[in-house]
Formats: C-alpha cells, sequence, structure tokens
C-alpha cells in the first residue's frame, strides 16, 4: 500500500473514531441486520422522499459551488469529505444508489456525518445555484438514522426526556415552578415588588425558554424577568409542560415527537388565552416553532403569534419601554445565530439593540446572513462529548474570525451558539467574553424599581 | 444521403422535439403532481413574488456572493449557457430550416459571427468544466463518469455544428453527426441531470419562496 493510501486509512479511521466511543450508535447498530436495514431505508424514502428529495438530487449537478460556505470544509483544509455536496454523497446519494444495501460501516460514517458533520445552519443553500437545501437532505438522512435505532446517544437522552416529560433535560414540574419560585426569590434583594406571574390568564405574553434555563443557566429567566418587569410587560410563564419550546426531536428526526411538541407548546398557550409567544435567545427552538414544528402539525399559520427575543428586545427599545444606563465601552463583536439570521432575518434588529448598549461594535466578516455557524447548531453539541472535538476542530474558521475583531466581548443570542462558541474560545485561547442580550440589557438599562 | 438527410430534419426530429418537448412536460407535470400529494406545503409557500426575485437575483452575473466568490465558474457559466441555449434556436441555418421546414415561421437570427463567439463559448466552456472536476478536489469527489458524458453529449453538436459550417474535414459526414448529436442531446435532455433546465428554475423558485416569505432574508 503507498504512503498516500496508508495515510488516507488513517485519517478515515480518525474520523470514525468518535463513533466508537458512541454507545447510541454502536449498540444500535449491533442490533441491525442488512435486511432491516433496506427495508427501513427504502420505506422512509418512499413514505417521506416525496418531490423534494427527489428534485433535490436530480438537480444537483456535482458542481461543488456550496463547498465553500461550509465551516467544517473550510477548517479541514478543503477536505471533500467535509463538503455539503460531499456529505451528501456519503449519505443519501449511497442510499438512494443502492437502494438501500448498505453496510453497516457505511451506516457508521453516514451518522457521523449526519449528527456531528453537519449543522444544518443551510449557509451551503445559499451558496447553490439552484438553492438546493443540503440541510434537508442531511435531515432525512438523521429521519433515517432515528427510524433505524442509531442516534448518537446524548442527543437520544435528550429526545427522551422531550418524550416522557415535554422538556429536554427531564426538569419535573415541581422542579420547573421551584425554580421559578426560586429566581423570584432571588430578585426581592434587587426588586422588591418582582414578581413571575404564573399561569396568568389572558396575559398579554407567554414567556417560554429552553429547558437548559431552568437546569444550567437559570439567572437567564432571572434577567429577563427584570426586564419583563421593568418594561411593564403583562407577562406570564406556564407551570405545565409546554412552558419548553426545545425540540431536539427535530433535529433527530423523531418528527412524530416534534409535531407532539409544537403542539403542546402552542396549546400550552392557548390555554393561557395570551395574545403572542415570546421566547428566550435559542436559535433552534424557534426554527422548530416557527418553521418546522408548525409545517408537521400543518398549521397555515401560528395559533398564536410568536416572537423570538431579539425582535422583542427591539420592540421594547424602540417604543422606549426600557432605556439604556450605561453603555459598553469594550469592543464588542456580535455573532450572527444562523436560525434566527438566515431563518428569520433578525440582522438588523440584533445590531440595534447591541449598538444601542454597546459603543465600540466591530463586525466579523462574512456576517448577517452570511455568517459562519457555531458548529454546535443542529443538534451537534447535543450529540455530546465524543463529538466535542469534531465541532471545535471543523470551526478554526470561526476562531480566526474571533480572533481577527480584536473583541473581548462577544454577543450571542442562542443558546447552541453559547455552547459552540465558549469551546472554540477556550480551545483557541482567544480570551474572550460570552454574552447574551439579556446579560448586556440586564446589566446596563435602566431599573427604576431596583433599590 | 439526400434521404437520410430528409429523414433526420424531417420525421425523426419531429420525434425528437416530441420526447424533448414532451419530456419536460412530463417531468415538470410529475414533479408537480408528487409535490400537491406528498409536500403539500411546497405549493403552499410557493409565492410569485419571491420566486421572480430569486430568479431575478441569480440571472444577474455576480450579484449573488457565490458567484462573486467563483469569478471563472460564474464567467464560463454565463457564457456557457447562453450560448447552449440561443445558438440552437437562433443560428442562420437553423431559423432557415424552422422556416422553410413544417413551421414555417421566421425568427430573428443571430448574426454569424456572433454565433461563432457562442458556439466557442459554449466548447470552452465544456472544457473549462471537465478541468475543473478532474483538477478541483470537492468537485473531483463528487464527479463521476455520467458527469463527464454529460459535457461531451452537450459539446458534440457544437463542435460538429461550428466543423460542419466551416466545412473543416466530410462536410456531408459532419452535417449528418451534427444532426445527430444535437437530436441525441436534445432526447437526453429529459432524462439526465441536464433535466435542471425544467427542474433548477423550480427548485429556486420553492428556495426563494421559503427565503422571502417565510425566513425573511435573501437567498444569495
Amino acid at each position: 500500500m503507498s504512503e498516500t493510501a496508508t495515510a488516507t486509512k488513517e485519517k478515515e479511521k480518525d474520523l470514525l473514531q468518535p463513533i466508537y466511543d458512541d454507545p447510541g450508535v454502536m449498540k444500535g447498530l449491533e442490533k441491525l441486520d442488512e435486511a432491516t436495514i433496506e427495508r427501513v431505508i427504502n420505506q422512509t424514502l418512499e413514505a417521506e422522499g416525496g418531490a423534494r428529495l427527489k428534485i433535490l438530487v436530480e438537480t444537483c449537478v456535482h458542481c461543488g459551488l456550496c463547498s465553500d460556505a461550509c465551516h467544517f470544509f473550510m477548517s479541514h483544509d478543503r477536505d471533500p469529505k467535509y463538503a455539503p455536496v460531499g456529505k451528501v454523497k456519503q449519505t443519501i446519494w449511497e442510499m438512494l444508489r443502492k437502494k438501500g444495501k448498505v453496510s453497516k460501516e457505511f451506516l457508521m460514517r453516514a451518522v457521523q456525518v449526519a449528527h456531528t458533520e453537519c449543522n444544518l445552519c443551510r449557509r451551503c443553500v445559499q451558496y447553490c445555484p439552484f438553492g438546493i437545501d443540503t440541510a434537508h437532505l442531511i435531515s432525512l438522512t438523521r429521519r433515517i438514522c432515528h427510524k433505524l435505532g442509531i442516534t448518537p446517544q446524548y442527543i437520544q437522552d435528550t429526545a427522551h426526556s422531550h418524550s416522557a416529560t415535554y422538556n429536554q433535560m427531564w426538569v419535573k414540574e415541581d422542579e420547573w415552578t421551584d425554580s421559578l419560585f426560586w429566581q423570584e426569590d432571588e430578585s426581592r434583594d434587587e426588586i422588591p415588588n418582582m414578581r413571575i406571574p404564573l399561569e396568568k390568564e389572558g396575559a398579554d405574553i407567554y414567556y417560554s425558554v429552553i429547558a437548559p434555563e431552568p437546569k444550567f443557566r437559570t439567572q437567564l429567566i432571572y434577567q429577563a424577568a427584570v426586564i419583563m418587569h421593568e418594561a411593564g410587560a403583562d407577562w406570564t410563564m406556564s407551570s405545565l409542560p409546554g412552558w419548553d419550546n426545545s425540540d431536539m426531536c427535530m433535529f433527530t428526526g423523531d418528527l412524530e415527537m416534534m409535531g407532539r411538541l409544537k403542539r403542546r407548546h402552542f396549546e400550552d398557550a392557548m390555554r393561557l388565552k395570551v395574545k403572542r409567544i415570546v421566547m428566550g435567545e435559542c436559535g433552534h427552538a424557534f426554527r422548530s416553532i416557527y418553521d418546522t414544528g408548525n409545517r408537521w402539525d400543518a398549521w397555515e399559520s401560528m395559533p398564536v403569534t410568536i416572537q423570538h427575543s431579539v425582535d422583542f428586545f427591539e420592540e421594547l427599545l424602540r417604543l422606549g419601554k426600557i432605556k439604556v444606563k450605561t453603555k459598553i465601552q469594550e469592543k464588542v463583536t456580535i455573532h450572527d445565530p444562523c436560525n434566527i439570521i438566515r431563518g428569520r432575518g433578525l440582522q438588523e434588529k440584533l445590531r440595534t439593540v447591541v449598538h444601542a448598549f454597546c459603543d465600540n461594535v466591530v463586525e466579523m466578516y462574512p456576517n448577517k446572513e452570511h455568517n459562519y455557524c457555531c458548529s454546535a447548531g443542529g443538534g451537534v453539541i447535543n450529540c455530546g462529548p465524543p463529538h466535542k472535538n469534531t465541532r471545535i476542530v471543523g470551526n478554526s474558521v470561526k476562531a480566526d474570525q474571533l480572533r481577527e475583531t480584536g473583541a473581548s466581548i462577544v454577543v450571542a443570542p442562542c443558546h447552541n451558539c453559547h455552547g459552540g462558541i465558549e469551546d472554540i474560545i477556550h480551545a483557541n485561547h482567544l480570551g474572550m467574553e460570552l454574552k447574551f442580550l439579556g446579560d448586556i440589557i440586564y446589566e446596563h438599562m435602566e431599573k427604576p424599581d431596583a433599590i | 444521403m439526400h434521404d437520410l438527410y430528409a429523414f433526420l430534419v424531417g420525421p425523426l426530429m419531429w420525434a425528437v422535439a416530441i420526447v424533448f418537448i414532451g419530456g419536460l412536460v412530463w417531468r415538470f407535470v410529475a414533479i408537480t403532481r408528487l409535490a400537491r400529494k406528498k409536500d403539500p406545503y411546497v405549493m403552499h409557500y410557493l409565492k410569485a413574488k419571491w420566486t421572480l426575485r430569486s430568479w431575478g437575483a441569480w440571472l444577474i452575473p455576480y450579484y449573488p456572493r457565490s458567484m462573486r466568490m467563483h469569478p471563472w465558474v460564474t464567467f464560463f457559466g454565463f457564457l456557457f449557457h447562453i450560448g447552449v441555449i440561443l445558438v440552437p434556436i437562433f443560428l442562420l441555418a437553423h431559423i432557415l430550416m424552422w422556416e422553410e421546414g413544417a413551421l414555417g415561421i421566421s425568427l430573428w437570427t443571430m448574426p454569424e459571427w456572433l454565433a461563432d463567439v457562442l458556439t466557442v463559448c459554449v466548447l470552452a466552456g465544456c472544457v473549462f468544466f471537465a478541468a475543473r472536476r478532474m483538477t478541483v478536489n470537492e468537485v473531483k469527489y463528487v464527479t463521476d463518469w455520467t458527469d463527464f458524458a454529460l459535457l461531451v453529449v452537450i459539446a458534440l453538436p457544437f463542435l460538429t455544428g461550428i466543423l460542419a459550417h466551416y466545412q473543416i474535414f466530410n462536410y456531408k459526414f459532419m452535417i449528418i453527426f451534427h444532426i445527430l448529436a444535437g437530436q441525441a442531446a436534445l432526447v437526453i435532455v429529459p432524462f439526465s441531470r441536464i433535466g435542471h433546465m425544467i427542474y433548477g428554475p423550480m427548485v429556486r423558485a420553492y428556495l426563494g419562496s421559503e427565503f422571502g416569505g417565510v425566513r425573511h432574508t435573501k437567498d444569495w
């Protein structure tokens, strides 16, 4: 064997390594036989492939123009295995070409590609001359993996949590309300008359968060409550399942569960007869509620108006409901989360809010709807520790972007982006501080009710 | 020889035209029906405003960021496609056939020099794309023999056409070869990835509608 061939083999072995550490995939594969694989793949492609799969696969002229859009490709020395079309070749093309007769080794690589090397950020869609939706093709691969029972363990655990508790983090009902009471109690030291309204029927706003907020980042609920309070908002939170707007099932391909989650979320808001749902700073949840889950539930439009907090904060500023007290003087840069920028066009509103509170904003390029993904989104960070390095090494372009700004603070209004960028900052010793909009607003707004 | 020529430009051309146009119509109808049946939201989100915006943006050379990142692909891509579409329709010799043949219609014809230039552009495009497939890693990785075959299918009618026009090699042989190559290309279109001439705008229409109407952002 030539040296190059040996090196390539070694590299491929490295690529597969993290999958061996993932019992979700390996135990699942053990249970499969070739007949089952073939049947499941063909059934799924037949039943759910539809016109989109057909037209996307048949239109692609293999030009490779999507490649430069992908942070994985750019970060891996332009290795074609990481190009969007290269990922499609390693997944759905092969399944179609072989009519489902694929090996377990193939599936091992396909799971890895679909779950850990693509963030479904849809940047490549913007760079394809036809607009071929690679994210849709990779999602379909994940759907097949889900049906085969070979989803990475950590993200499957969150999907199980969704189906058992209607939230992502196994938060029990009493733990949830307890967290809210706890935050309300904490706030009395700062704002004596502050409440976190619970179960307030007919409120203007139903505020929903993702389960990691009560679990790990409870201060975000505190901050949001202070902002709501000081803005004089008529708002409420829910005490029942439905309060969590997150959706890992959308990313694992458990679409049935995705539909149930979104229905519960909206039904809970309707139960409280609110006028609108305002959701916390999360990108994937917004995608799920606004773009994906609602389609599965076959709703022509949202049963309750949905508003992302970036949009909401901009509204509060515009209407003078909150006022700027102090401004950050350090150099600040803005990270544009895919799901609310490329997914909802909130880039200018995000900048309005950041500029209102920061005097020294420096952009990283490309930015806005052409941003590079944080490499954590699309459920990749949720695949857990075995795949951590995949996303960090696979996004050195983001590290370069961040470094070039020379900023000391990064603003990213999305939970996944926080997870991903935090790891990139640490791994590359960038020494930057990461903030949510809520962090900035809470710290630098006027708080007339505060002691 | 004359009989063969008459057959090629007569009955066979009709058959080819039926397969070409019928094939494209069939592909359009079949995919639309499938979308209605299995992906109803595709039809729901499809909007003329965003479709036209997206088509417009991608028809302007170097307007989308993707095109600016790949200046040479854009350059050859545009010239190639302009040539592929315009030359077969507006070439003087072809127009004469429309006029004298069964259709009996007269169309604007392009100057011969322009036809020559565009033909060279098409051939240069084929060479450029083939070279790119062989040398650019990310393209090479997803290329198989069918990608080269499609380039040959497109290049042959243009190559034989210009050779016949300038009577290089045996004219009679070359013109027969040219007609057959052109007809083969037309027949292959609906059954190959060249079908992107009908699917491409459809994909972009949907994607443009999603980006414009749902995601409130630009798709270029």
